[in-house]
């Protein structure tokens, strides 16, 4: 029974950090499975200025540091493994990874995250990183003097259309609903921007260029009418997927694909949680990922005290 | 000066990379910046340097001007995103990448030009 861990956590953004600080702390044999980037969609965050208790810093940071307090308990974390089977229903749950091995626990807090949402649109691939971009701080100043389009119209979209101003020459964003999702302040911004217009009702339905990107086509909706528009580059911010695609089936999933946890995190199958970008909920932040970890993690704590 | 705050290891001058491919059959080098698409290629390369000892992994900073060969490679044109990945063998490139790479992507790469 020694190579039995009483957690094991599928994934290590901040939820799946969280939950193997909160469960290794309490002396629970704790091993942190994780396909991705250890830190999740939080490294992607270039500057984090409203997490509580803490100035402005990096979503790295914030990854670098709770790694490290996860590890200070003694939480193991193999990272960039990828798992092949799940068996979660036993009550011994157990993973077989894709190299062979195979880890077995008592409990399972299930922390995929998501993912950004690509557009899934023909020459996307083609062009990533040669005009096709979903990070302004990072490829912000390519396009110094240039065109862009901007995809989306959630905050995300718009404060990064009014940053990417300070290298473009123009910025289109185009949006596939007559109005805004985002913030008020937000729209504010980007509304007396003179370098920003946009196209409403309408989506973009692919990416032509040689060695760039050189244009896109843009599909009006209500008319169906298809227009394609020159520019120098598009940035994608058309919000994120949960990375639950391994538990369809196995675990009860809503109509979005998000995992249907109560309010302790538990889900459908005794012994098994679920935290982060990955469950029902209406807001993804750092924050409450972090709530979510945290609940997970005391939620398997009783669960383990209850059936042993 | 050192740039980037990555375990694996920063090449600073021109004059160094160009020993560096120079002398090791193998090499792979991430020239970028301490951003969110750089950073998740670093991860990886840190996890593959002790998978893979036959190959060479370095950083470099992209705004450095030592980095001009690498930014200013003919298989680097048309690149627009960081970082910029570049993959020597015997001392002559063989492949770049523009933008964040994943595990799958970097090892393919990996698996066809340095077996």
């Amino acid at each position: 029974m020694e190579n039995i861990y009483d957690v094991m956590i599928l994934g290590a953004g901040a939820a799946g950090l969280t939950a193997g600080i909160y469960t290794s702390r309490a002396k629970l044999r704790t091993l942190i499975l994780n396909e991705g980037v250890i830190g999740g969609q939080m490294v992607l965050t270039n500057e984090i200025a409203n997490y509580p208790g803490v100035e402005t810093t990096s979503g790295y940071a914030v990854a670098t540091i709770m790694k490290k307090q996860a590890k200070s308990f003694g939480c193991e974390i193999k990272s960039n493994i990828k798992i092949q089977t799940y068996r979660l229903h036993d009550e011994i749950k157990s993973v077989d990874l894709e190299d062979g091995r195979s880890f077995q626990a008592r409990s399972v807090i299930v922390a995929p995250g998501g993912r950004p949402r690509p557009l899934n649109i023909p020459g996307e691939d083609e062009f990533k990183g040669k005009g096709v971009s979903y990070c302004a701080t990072c490829d912000g100043e390519f396009f110094t003097g240039k065109d862009l389009v901007v995809v989306g119209g959630g905050n995300s979209a718009l404060e990064e259309a009014v940053a990417l101003t300070t290298y473009a020459n123009k910025v289109t964003i185009v949006h596939q609903f007559d109005h805004f999702q985002a913030f008020r302040h937000a729209i504010e911004e980007v509304d007396k921007n003179p370098k920003i217009d946009f196209i409403m009702e309408s989506e973009l339905r692919g990416f032509f260029g040689d060695e760039k990107l050189k244009k896109v086509s843009i599909e009006h909706l209500p008319t169906g009418k298809i227009s394609e528009m020159g520019i120098d580059g598009t940035f994608v911010f058309i919000g994120y997927i949960p990375g639950t695609e391994d538990f369809k089936g196995l675990i009860a999933l809503n109509e979005r694909k998000e995992i249907i946890v109560d309010a302790d995190m538990k889900t459908d199958i005794p012994g098994v949680f679920a935290a982060g970008d990955c469950i029902v909920k209406r807001y993804r932040q750092v924050t409450t990922a972090v709530a979510d970890g945290t609940i997970a993690a005391l939620s398997a704590a009783d669960y383990l005290r209850n059936v042993k | 000066m050192k740039m980037l705050q990555t375990a694996v290891h920063e090449i600073e001058t021109a004059d160094e990379l160009q020993k560096i491919i120079n002398e090791n059959e193998n090499v792979m080098v991430c020239c970028g910046r301490m951003g969110p698409m750089c950073i998740p290629v670093y991860e990886v390369m840190e996890e593959l340097e002790e998978e893979r000892p036959h190959i060479k992994f370095y950083s470099m900073a992209f705004d450095s001007r030592e980095a001009a060969p690498i930014r200013n490679a003919d298989m680097c044109r048309g690149f627009m995103g960081l970082p910029f990945t570049v993959y020597y063998k015997n001392g002559k490139m063989v492949q770049a990448t523009s933008s964040i790479q994943s595990h799958k992507q970097i090892t393919s790469i990996l698996d066809a030009n340095f077996q």
